[in-house]
């Protein structure tokens, strides 16, 4: 359990983070950790399942949507991002059906033309979510009566951060996690074994939209607009960027992963007048090249 | 039935020919992966490229020789640009689909960005060629000779890919590819040079649709994206190393784009990933896949 | 007495290739059975379409008297066709343990939630050291050598308590030692799992089988006991004759 000893101080000088940074600081930690909640779902995906999905963002932009839409028309308080989960999970289950009886090119075909649709739905399907405009206006979610001020934000979103986290560290770490590192390793050996991998990948499938569709419900709530560049290739691609870069298949790297990525993003990208694409996409060849193992490198495991 | 015929002839027929459009695109892309098993996520910028090429080329001045000249230029540019993509993925070759795939984007996002550096991010149109400009009467509709042209190109293109493909050696060598990547490898066959060739001619029928696409969807950001998602579709639907079913896929496709639009235009996009769904559950393999193609 | 293991008439093509030919074959409940033939004999294809990795053109398969010939390889290997693949397959980026432990778990219905751990790693080193790894359980499972990895895929096929064993040249490319110390773990198998091997070293095989079927060009040549085998003229031709050239005593 050596992972709480560096657990708890990084949770406690997280909590305290607003008391001493400047309200933008703040907001731009706000960001990172719902990158970071999206990032660890899709490295349950890519890191403990084998499945590099492309269109990730697709369910993280369904959950953000459904937080808009019902802070807008429901209610501003309550658990809005549980919706969101529910949201999340339900677009997986409805696409992933597909997506998980596919393999290797096809699985990577399949996951980016499903995020290019739902991106493509919801620029189209104006009369629920706005067209291109997204949805905006969205209210300021309210605790106790009161709507939240910045640092409210921030310990609302991190809260919920660290549910989700912990929720797929405790899959990940479960005879489940073990099945789906099985399913990665060697599927074949496991339907030999008789397990019904497709089965343990659509259930991955549909966590892992659950809690991209959480953290979406978190962006609603931190940024009040959605937009359809929040479901888009860029966003996906983005957080594929964060899992290989932060290391697939240890949760935590990858949400180290996205902070460096929304630094970059937030940060360094202002200044480089709108060319973000071009940096990204120079990235992405570099890490391809520089990774040793390549983007799927996985550690060789001597846990016990 | 005729009069809802007659209200949607124009989007039929332009469902018609974005399928054909999307045809020889999706022939590129599917060769590329299925003698490769490479994503090449590239593919969408290199018809950006040829488009581009087209209104740089001809767009101001719209003649016959400038867009003949046009066409030559980008099947040299794309021939090219295929063999700096087969000398960037070699270095991969034993690394998985996942880091193929990503150099292909990260090509993708920088080709993307420089052209849009090069060209602008305005809206370009283009013209066709003299004499095709003008528009005909089809069942009492004003419609673009261009774009019937086009439906005859494609057809053309489709009977020499089909030919090429089921009746010439090096047809039977991307059939026996397509079918078991393996064997072929044993049988001693020049694997680097059959890579050089096929990602030169996937990237050339790429970058060539760009031009011949240029008087319908202009040259724009974004296109590259958009044309790339769709050829996918094509592909999955249609089933690796098939003329038939990428054509079959494509014209489908094209009539989803277009009539689809044009009748739902809220629901289009939810009848393209249901049309996906539904090939994927009954033929996993898509419409029209070889035996044993995966 | 219901056979652990039946085909009847089990046909298999490949396009104009009968790669199996209407192959008949009844394992008696703790026999180890061998199957032999040169290369190309529809060996590993035979094994296949027991597994349920190949579907069968024609004929059936049984397991227990139960017909099996529909299922999906995850249905049967759940009623108790366990393997041992040729080439060790096992799940690289975890140890020996872990590899185990992943079989093991499979018994019963795998809940997200951590239940009967220390009941399932229990298992995990009783199997472990009855396969001889007892202390290698938290070596990495790609950094074992080649004999003690496919001691490892006997106990991950142990470890699904297989009613049926099918074994896939158990002893290919092992050392002398590592070799004996197969021949023991077989020998030390629970009398209540019977065993179909396929294997072409032929000392092993009349050491170790108590009945024997020979392949050719996808047919049954001849079952029978070893004795019977090794006499018969007509497997020496037909085995030995298309396999000269062949390393058969490696």
């Amino acid at each position: 359990m050596k992972g709480w000893s560096a657990g708890a101080p990084a949770v406690v000088l997280l909590a305290a983070a607003p008391l001493f940074l400047a309200p933008y600081a703040t907001t731009t930690l706000t960001r990172m950790l719902v990158f970071a909640l999206l990032v660890a779902s899709l490295d349950l995906l890519v890191g403990f399942a084998g499945l590099p999905s492309l269109g990730h963002a697709a369910y993280f932009g369904v959950g953000a949507y459904a937080a808009a839409w019902f802070t807008k028309n429901v209610t501003t308080t309550g658990p809005v991002p549980l919706v969101a989960l529910a949201a999340g999970a339900v677009a997986a289950a409805a696409t992933g059906w597909v997506a998980v009886r596919t393999h290797g090119v096809f699985f990577l075909m399949l996951t980016l033309a499903i995020g290019e649709i739902v991106a493509q739905a919801a620029e189209t399907w104006e009369s629920v979510t706005g067209g291109s405009n997204g949805l905006y206006g969205v209210p300021a979610t309210r605790i106790g009566g009161a709507p939240l001020d910045v640092a409210g934000v921030y310990w609302y979103v991190l809260a919920a951060f660290l549910l989700g986290f912990v929720a797929l560290w405790l899959v990940s770490r479960s005879p489940f996690g073990a099945a789906l590192r099985g399913i990665r390793d060697n599927e074949p050996r496991m339907r030999a074994l008789g397990y019904a991998t497709r089965w343990y990948k659509y259930a991955a499938f549909v966590i892992a939209g659950g809690m991209a569709g959480m953290a979406g419900g978190l962006l609603a709530a931190q940024q009040r607009l959605v937009t359809p560049a929040d479901l888009g290739f860029t966003t996906a691609a983005l957080a594929l960027l964060a899992v290989i870069i932060g290391g697939a298949g240890s949760l935590w790297g990858p949400c180290l992963g996205a902070a460096l990525v929304i630094v970059v993003r937030d940060v360094v990208g202002p200044d480089i007048d709108g060319h973000g694409p071009l940096l990204l996409g120079l990235v992405f060849i570099l890490v391809v090249y520089l990774l040793p193992r390549g983007a799927a490198g996985i550690r060789v495991g001597v846990r016990r | 039935m005729l009069s809802w015929l007659d209200a949607n002839l124009v989007s039929i027929l332009n469902g018609v020919a974005i399928g054909f459009l999307l045809f020889i695109l999706a022939i590129g892309l599917s060769l590329i992966f299925g003698m490769m098993d490479v994503l090449n996520l590239a593919h969408g910028a290199l018809f950006l490229l040829g488009a581009y090429l087209a209104w740089a080329i001809a767009g101001g001045d719209p003649s016959w020789g400038g867009f003949l000249l046009a066409i030559a230029v980008a099947a040299l540019v794309g021939l090219a640009s295929g063999g700096v993509l087969a000398v960037a993925v070699e270095p991969l070759r034993r690394r998985g689909h996942l880091d193929q795939a990503l150099l292909t984007l990260g090509v993708a996002l920088v080709a993307a960005e420089l052209l849009a550096l090069l060209f602008g991010r305005d809206v370009r149109g283009i013209d066709p060629p003299p004499g095709l400009d003008r528009g005909v009467v089809v069942l009492g509709d004003q419609y673009p000779v261009y774009r019937l042209a086009l439906i005859g190109v494609g057809l053309v293109l489709a009977v020499v890919a089909h030919l090429v493909v089921e009746r010439t050696t090096v047809g039977s060598l991307i059939r026996a590819t397509v079918a078991d990547r393996d064997m072929v490898s044993a049988i001693g066959v020049a694997q680097h040079r059959v890579r050089f060739a096929v990602l030169g001619l996937g990237s050339l029928m790429a970058a060539v649709a760009g031009v011949l696409g240029g008087p319908i969807y202009g040259a724009r950001p974004g296109l590259d994206a958009t044309v790339l998602i769709l050829a996918l579709v094509v592909v999955v639907i249609g089933g690796l190393g098939s003329v038939r079913g990428a054509l079959v896929a494509a014209l489908l496709i094209g009539q989803i784009e277009s009539l689809g639009r044009a009748v739902l235009a809220d629901a289009a996009s939810f009848i393209l990933f249901g049309a996906l769904a539904i090939v994927l559950i009954l033929w996993p393999q898509g419409l029209f896949a070889r035996q044993g193609a995966r | 007495m219901t056979p652990a293991l039946a085909c009847h008439a089990v046909t298999r093509t490949f396009g104009a290739l009968r790669a199996v030919d209407a192959v008949d074959l009844a394992v008696r409940p703790g026999a180890r059975h061998a199957l032999i033939g040169p290369n190309g004999a529809g060996k590993t294809t035979l094994f296949r379409l027991i597994t349920g990795l190949l579907r069968v053109s024609d004929g059936q398969v049984e397991l227990g008297g139960r017909d099996i010939t529909r299922l999906s390889e995850v249905r049967r290997a759940r009623l108790g066709i366990g393997q041992t693949l040729q080439h060790a397959s096992l799940f690289g980026s975890m140890t020996a343990a872990e590899n185990v432990a992943l079989a093991v778990r499979r018994q019963g219905t795998v809940s997200p939630v951590p239940r009967r751990e220390r009941a399932t790693w229990a298992r995990v080193d009783e199997l472990l050291a009855l396969v001889g790894l007892a202390d290698r359980g938290g070596a990495a499972a790609a950094r074992l050598s080649h004999g003690e990895r496919k001691q490892l895929e006997v106990a991950l096929a142990l470890a699904c308590r297989p009613s049926v064993l099918l074994m896939d040249e158990p002893a290919a490319g092992m050392s002398t030692a590592e070799r004996a110390r197969l021949v023991d773990l077989m020998r030390g198998l629970p009398e209540s799992v019977t065993v179909l091997f396929v294997e072409h070293d032929l000392d092993l095989v009349f050491d170790l089988a108590t009945g024997v079927t020979v392949l050719s060009l996808g047919r049954v040549l001849l079952t029978g006991t070893p004795d019977q085998v090794r006499a018969s003229t007509e497997v020496r031709e037909a085995y030995l004759g298309a396999a000269r050239d062949e390393p058969l005593w490696r």
